[in-house]
C-alpha cells in the first residue's frame, strides 16, 4: 500500500463524468474529513446522484481522482469492494430486503466474511446477536423485529436502511435524502440519528429538505451543473448570490 | 440444522421414503392381477417423474431462489443423460448389430476407426458418474461466469439460455460430434453387469431416482436456509442493495448456477437408464420451457412445490397423450396461463394458504395477526 496522497477520509479531484455528451459532473471536487457530517444540495441533475455512483464503484469516472484514505483508488474498485472498504449508501427510495425479517435485513448488513462459502458454513455467533439486539434498539425496531421488512412504514423502511449501513461498520456513509416522505417528527428524529452517527463516523447527506439541513448544522456544499458552487456553513451559503440564482430562488 | 427440517421437508420425506417402500413391493410382492399390483410399465414411468421433480428442483433453487430464470436447465439434464448413455454404451460391448468389442454401432456404421479421445473412461462406471456431474457443472460455470460478470440479468439471461440449449442442440444433431448424431444413444443392454430391461433392475432404478431426489431436496434445504440462502432471495429481490453491502453477487449466481446444473445432470443420468434412450431431441428449447412451467404450477420458491409440479403435470401429460393427444400442448399453455393469473403462489401456495384459512376459522372472532398501526 502506498503512503497515503492526502489525510482527507475522501478525495475527489477534478472528477468527470460524461454520458453521450452531457457533463453529470464536471471536474467536481471535494474533499471530506474523518468524522465528518456534509450536506450536498442543489437543483436536480446537479450531479448529486452521480456524484455518489463514481464514489461507490457503480459509475466509472471518465476522468479526476477518487482516493478513499488517501490511498484506496475507487475508480479502479467495484461495488464490493468498496462497500467492504467501509462506504455505506442509503439509497433515496428505501431498499430493504421485503421478504426477510427486520432482524435478518440486519444480519445480512452485518460486517463480516462476504464470500459465497464462509456464508453458506456462518453459524449466528452470540457478539453478531447482541450486535444485531443493539442496532434494533439504536433504529427504534426492536419490537418489529420479526416482522417482515415489507410490512414497515415507510418511514421504519428507511431507519431499517440507516440500521443496515451501520451494521456494515462502514466509516462513510452516503445518504440520499433521507427526509423524503417522512413526517415532521420522524424527519427532526432521523437528524438526532445521523448527528450522533456522525460523532464517529463521516457522513455525506444529500437533501432538499433546507430545514432539515439546517437542523444538521453542518458544512453545506451546494453542486450546480456537476461541480460546486459554494462551500460552507448554511447561512453563508444562502447568502451566496449564485446559489440564489440557481437554487434557493428569489 | 432444525430449520432445515421443517414440516414441509418432513412430509416429503416421508412421502418419498413411502414411495421407495411401496413401489417395489407393490410391484414385486403382489401378485399380477390383485388391485394393488403395479405392472412392470409403471417402475420406469414413476422413475422418471421422480428424475424430472429432481430436474424442477434444481430449477426451483436458481429461479425462486435467486431469480436467475434458466430457460436452459434441459442442456445440463441432457448432458447428465449423455454421460450416463455413454457408459452403457461401453457396457454393450461385442453385443451391438456389428459386434465390434469397442466401437459402439454407430461409430462402425459411420465408418470409424478408433474410439475418439472423450469417449476414454467412459466404461468405468465411477468415470461416468463424475462426468455426469463434471460435464453440466463445468458448462454452467463457464457459461455463468461470462453471463454473471457482464451483468446480464432477467430476460436477456434467459434468451441466452435458451440460445446455449439450442446450440447444444444443433451441435449434438451432427454425426461428427461422436455422440450419435439425431438417433443419440440406445439399444442399452446392462447397468453394472445387471440387464437394464430386468424388472428387478427397474426397481432399483426407482429407488436410486427416490434416494437422489431426497438427497437433492435436503441439499436444498440446508442451502436455502443457511445465511448464503438469505443472500440468494437478498439477490433476487434488490440485488443493487445487496452489491452495495459488499457482497460479490456474481458469485453467488455463478456457485448456486453451477450447482443446480450438477443437480440437474444426476436427473438427466437417472433419467437415461429408465427411459432407456438419449438424444439431441432433449436439448430442445421447448424442454427447459416445460420444466419452468412445472415449477410454476407446483409453486415458485418452495422446493416442495417443484417436485410436486413435476409430478403433477407429468402425470397429466401421460394421461392426456394418451387420451387426447392432439390437445396436450392446449393444455399445458392453458394451465400456464391459469396458474400465472390465478394461482401465483402455485399449487402448494395456494393449498397451503386454504389449509390455513380453514384452520384459523373455528377461531372466529378472535382479531387478525396485529395490524402496524397506522400511527406508527
Amino acid at each position: 500500500m502506498n503512503a497515503p496522497v492526502t489525510p482527507t477520509l475522501l478525495y475527489l479531484d477534478n472528477v468527470t463524468v460524461s454520458f453521450d455528451g452531457f457533463r453529470a459532473l464536471n471536474a467536481l471536487s471535494l474533499a471530506i474529513d474523518h468524522a465528518e457530517m456534509r450536506a450536498i444540495i442543489g437543483p436536480n441533475g446537479a450531479g448529486k446522484t452521480t456524484m455518489m455512483d463514481v464514489i461507490t464503484g457503480k459509475t466509472r469516472p471518465n476522468e479526476g481522482t477518487a482516493l478513499f484514505e488517501g490511498s484506496y483508488d475507487l475508480t479502479s474498485l467495484d461495488e464490493a469492494d468498496i462497500a467492504q472498504l467501509g462506504i455505506g449508501r442509503k439509497f433515496q427510495t428505501p431498499t430493504v430486503f421485503d421478504m426477510h425479517s427486520v432482524e435478518d435485513n440486519i444480519l445480512l448488513a452485518l460486517k463480516d466474511d462476504r464470500r459465497p462459502f464462509p456464508t453458506l458454513f456462518s453459524r449466528r455467533t452470540r457478539l453478531e446477536r447482541e450486535r444485531i439486539d443493539a442496532l434494533l434498539e439504536r433504529v427504534r425496531l426492536t419490537g418489529h423485529r420479526h416482522r417482515k421488512a415489507s410490512e414497515l412504514s415507510h418511514g421504519q423502511k428507511q431507519w431499517l436502511e440507516i440500521g443496515m449501513l451501520l451494521a456494515q461498520e462502514p466509516k462513510l456513509l452516503l445518504v440520499d435524502e433521507p427526509a423524503a416522505g417522512m413526517t415532521d417528527q420522524e424527519t427532526a428524529d432521523t437528524a438526532d440519528l445521523l448527528r450522533d452517527i456522525a460523532k464517529t463516523r463521516a457522513v455525506v447527506v444529500v437533501e432538499h429538505d433546507m430545514t432539515f439541513v439546517r437542523d444538521l448544522g453542518v458544512k453545506v456544499t451546494c453542486l450546480h451543473e456537476g461541480s460546486v458552487l459554494a462551500e460552507g456553513s448554511l447561512d453563508a451559503v444562502s447568502a451566496d448570490e449564485r446559489v440564489i440564482e440557481v437554487y434557493l430562488g428569489r | 440444522m432444525s430449520q432445515v427440517f421443517d414440516r414441509r421437508t418432513i412430509v416429503v420425506l416421508v412421502l418419498l421414503a413411502a414411495a421407495a417402500i411401496l413401489v417395489p413391493a407393490m410391484n414385486m410382492l403382489a401378485a399380477p392381477g390383485s388391485a394393488f399390483h403395479l405392472s412392470d410399465h409403471l417402475v420406469p414411468l414413476l422413475g422418471k417423474y421422480l428424475a424430472f421433480a429432481l430436474l424442477a428442483l434444481s430449477v426451483d433453487l436458481v429461479w425462486g431462489y435467486c431469480g436467475i430464470l434458466s430457460l436452459g436447465h434441459g442442456a445440463f439434464f441432457a448432458l447428465g443423460g449423455y454421460a450416463m448413455g455413454m457408459y452403457l454404451m461401453r457396457q454393450i460391448g461385442a453385443r451391438g448389430v456389428y459386434a465390434n468389442p469397442t466401437l459402439p454401432d454407430f461409430m462402425v456404421f459411420l465408418n470409424w476407426k478408433e474410439l475418439p479421445w472423450f469417449w476414454y473412461g467412459f466404461d468405468w462406471f465411477p468415470f461416468a458418474m463424475l462426468m455426469v456431474l463434471l460435464v453440466p457443472g463445468l458448462l454452467a460455470f463457464v457459461f455463468g461466469w461470462f453471463a454473471f460478470r457482464s451483468r446480464v440479468t432477467g430476460v436477456y439471461l434467459s434468451i441466452i439460455t435458451q440460445a446455449m440449449t439450442f446450440a447444444l442442440m444443433l451441435a449434438f444433431f451432427r454425426n461428427d460430434m461422436g455422440f450419435g448424431g439425431n438417433n443419440g444413444l440406445t439399444d442399452f443392454k446392462d447397468i453394472l453387469g445387471f440387464p437394464i430391461q430386468a424388472a428387478s433392475t427397474r426397481v432399483v432404478l426407482f429407488v436410486a431416482s427416490a434416494v437422489a431426489l431426497a438427497g437433492g431436496y435436503l441439499l436444498c434445504r440446508w442451502i436455502v436456509t443457511s445465511k448464503l440462502g438469505k443472500v440468494l432471495v437478498a439477490v433476487r429481490d434488490a440485488e443493487s442493495r445487496t452489491r452495495f453491502l459488499g457482497y460479490r453477487v456474481e458469485h453467488y449466481k455463478l456457485a448456486v448456477f453451477t450447482l443446480s446444473a450438477m443437480l440437474a445432470g444426476v436427473a438427466g443420468a437417472l433419467y437415461v437408464p429408465q427411459v432407456g434412450i438419449i438424444n439431441p431431441g432433449e436439448f430442445a428449447p421447448a424442454n427447459s420451457i416445460e420444466v419452468v412451467i412445472w415449477v410454476a404450477v407446483g409453486g415458485r420458491g418452495t422446493l416442495a412445490g417443484a417436485i410436486l409440479g413435476a409430478l403433477v403435470v407429468n402425470a397429466g401429460k401421460t394421461w392426456f397423450t394418451g387420451a387426447l393427444p392432439e390437445l396436450w400442448l392446449f393444455a399445458l399453455g392453458g394451465l400456464f396461463v391459469f396458474v400465472t393469473l390465478l394461482m401465483p403462489k402455485g399449487i402448494l401456495g395456494t393449498a397451503e394458504e386454504w389449509w390455513e384459512r380453514a384452520r384459523r376459522k373455528p377461531k372466529a372472532g378472535v382479531a387478525p395477526d396485529a395490524l402496524p398501526s397506522a400511527a406508527e
